[in-house]
């Protein structure tokens, strides 16, 4: 297989959080902005755009949405394709995998990826069960499951199996809300202690209201171009290595093993094939913690620790940010927020702004390689990336 | 608001917990597939509906407090997933007890519930919960 080495020369991301002044495509236009901004670009030089988006026609009733923010760009007066991409959670990362491969293949020379949803202009009640339709809607949903009820599943049957404490889910939320208040553009930029998880609201047993990451509203964008391009536009090209995505069963009950997301496993060995690289090489990751549960198993299914002591690693201090591996650094979905679709591209900007060296008081030493994994409902779908600075 | 059919269509397996069993590989499934993952085009021609016991255990269970639609009428409510006799994981509610009656592995049984209302007017959804099964209350009183 003859592929492009591609490289990411420009990111953008907008604050995330409850922004009731911000239409979807005013925060789309503001993240696209900053990435062409940042890669030195104009727009008669874009040839195609990606947009991850899960659920634009339910929350704020607008459907064709790469359309709409190609023509809000300016850029729909050329013509460029315009293509939106949906996996759920996992729609921004598999965005970027989708321009990544248009890059790769040799279709297209300068892509520009972005990611966002405008989550809170419907009610909480309402936001829930849009997120629970990333579940099967007539045999989890319908029968009373919900996204959060899902993922307690999970974590009652992970601290059944391997003995993961309650604390140590604390633990991945005091961590990310930790790294969160190092973050300006994060949603909550405040630490908390293990206290302030275990006496929040029960959402779903053992899951309380600090175990899940919030609704938010936020964009997020990444300009691509061949490496061998990269130069022309920066200094600091930052190379996409690797790129896996893989999918597993949409109903969490069909899965092998509920506390292991097959899907992530199968992402991450593509992808670490592809670079050829090991999971001891990566200096930082950002990880699809959408509950506290999620980032344990991530980390454990990452192969960064062995199945069952993702707990354990993340109450030693192992992820944080002087840990072995760096995860979150952004401060996750937990406390950065998690507009849907602009998650899986908005770890991106984190992971390419770790290997520039500009994440100021977050930067991770000498960081040269990072991983991104993006998840889609409870695991079926999953699309992990590698990066590594040139 | 979704339409009656859409709900209508699936009552034999919401109901009476109809699977389907694949005759290439002897494999049960719920809900019914229109092919056997493992067998694929194979299984074409050869599967069947199959009305599920209903019997089981919990393989893991939670109290759903938030983040349900308000025409799901309880809260809060213990969601589980039962791994089914014949091999099958299901998602369901399970009532008639408390989350601290209940562990991983409690016998349950299924039984014909109502789901949800659309309102106080619209169309009421049933299908199956889950109860614990009497054999736990009789293991109990043993001891």
């Amino acid at each position: 297989m003859i592929m492009r080495r591609v490289a990411v020369i420009g990111v953008g991301i907008t604050e995330f959080g409850e922004l009731w002044d911000s239409s979807f495509r005013k925060l789309g236009i503001g993240a696209g902005l900053l990435a062409v901004s940042d890669a030195g670009i104009f727009a008669d030089q874009i040839e195609a755009l990606f947009v991850g988006n899960m659920s634009a026609g339910r929350f704020i009733r607008q459907e064709h949405v790469a359309a709409l923010i190609a023509d809000y760009s300016g850029i729909a007066r050329d013509n460029i394709p315009a293509t939106r991409v949906e996996a759920a959670g996992a729609s921004g990362g598999l965005a970027l995998r989708q321009g990544f491969m248009a890059v790769a293949s040799g279709l297209h020379d300068i892509v520009v990826v972005g990611g966002a949803e405008k989550m809170t202009d419907v009610g909480d009640v309402e936001s829930s069960m849009i997120q629970s339709s990333a579940a099967d809607q007539e045999w989890e949903t319908e029968l009373g499951a919900t996204f959060s009820g899902l993922h307690a599943l999970m974590a009652t049957r992970h601290m059944h199996d391997y003995g993961t404490t309650r604390e140590q889910l604390a633990d991945v939320a005091v961590k990310n809300h930790r790294h969160g208040a190092l973050n300006p553009k994060a949603q909550f930029r405040r630490e908390i202690n293990r206290d302030v998880v275990l006496r929040s609201p029960m959402v779903a047993s053992p899951l309380r209201v600090f175990d899940c990451a919030p609704s938010s509203d936020g964009a997020a964008a990444v300009v691509l171009c061949p490496l061998d391009m990269a130069g022309k536009f920066t200094d600091s090209p930052i190379e996409i290595v690797g790129s896996g995505q893989a999918s597993d069963s949409l109903s969490l009950h069909h899965r092998k093993d509920i506390c292991t997301m097959g899907a992530t496993r199968a992402a991450t060995q593509r992808a670490f094939k592809m670079a050829g690289l090991s999971q001891k090489d990566v200096d930082v990751a950002e990880v699809h913690d959408n509950f506290t549960i999620s980032e344990i198993i991530a980390v454990e299914d990452l192969g960064f620790f062995p199945k069952g002591e993702g707990g354990k690693a993340t109450e030693e201090g192992l992820t944080s940010l002087d840990g072995d591996v760096a995860v979150n650094t952004s401060g996750g979905l937990k406390a950065r927020g998690d507009p849907i679709g602009a998650t899986g591209v908005a770890q991106a900007v984190e992971i390419v702004c770790q290997l520039r060296g500009k994440a100021d008081k977050r930067q991770v030493k000498d960081a040269d390689v990072g991983l991104t994994q993006n998840v889609g409902g409870t695991g079926a779908t999953a699309v992990v990336h590698l990066f590594r600075r040139v | 608001m979704a339409t009656a059919p859409r709900f209508w269509r699936e009552n034999p397996s919401r109901y009476n917990m109809v699977g389907f069993k694949c005759n290439s590989c002897g494999k049960f499934y719920f809900p019914p597939r229109i092919i056997c993952p493992l067998c694929h085009r194979k299984s074409v021609g050869k599967t069947e509906p199959v009305k599920m016991k209903g019997t089981g255990a919990i393989f893991s269970f939670t109290e759903v407090h938030e983040g349900m639609d308000e025409h799901y009428v309880q809260k809060p409510y213990i969601l589980a997933m039962v791994e089914l006799d014949e091999g099958a994981k299901v998602t369901g509610q399970v009532i008639d007890c408390d989350a601290c009656d209940l562990s991983i592995g409690t016998r349950v049984r299924s039984t014909l519930r109502k789901l949800s209302e659309e309102g106080s007017a619209g169309v009421i959804h049933y299908g199956y919960k889950f109860v614990p099964a009497r054999e736990n209350r009789e293991r109990s009183g043993d001891e």
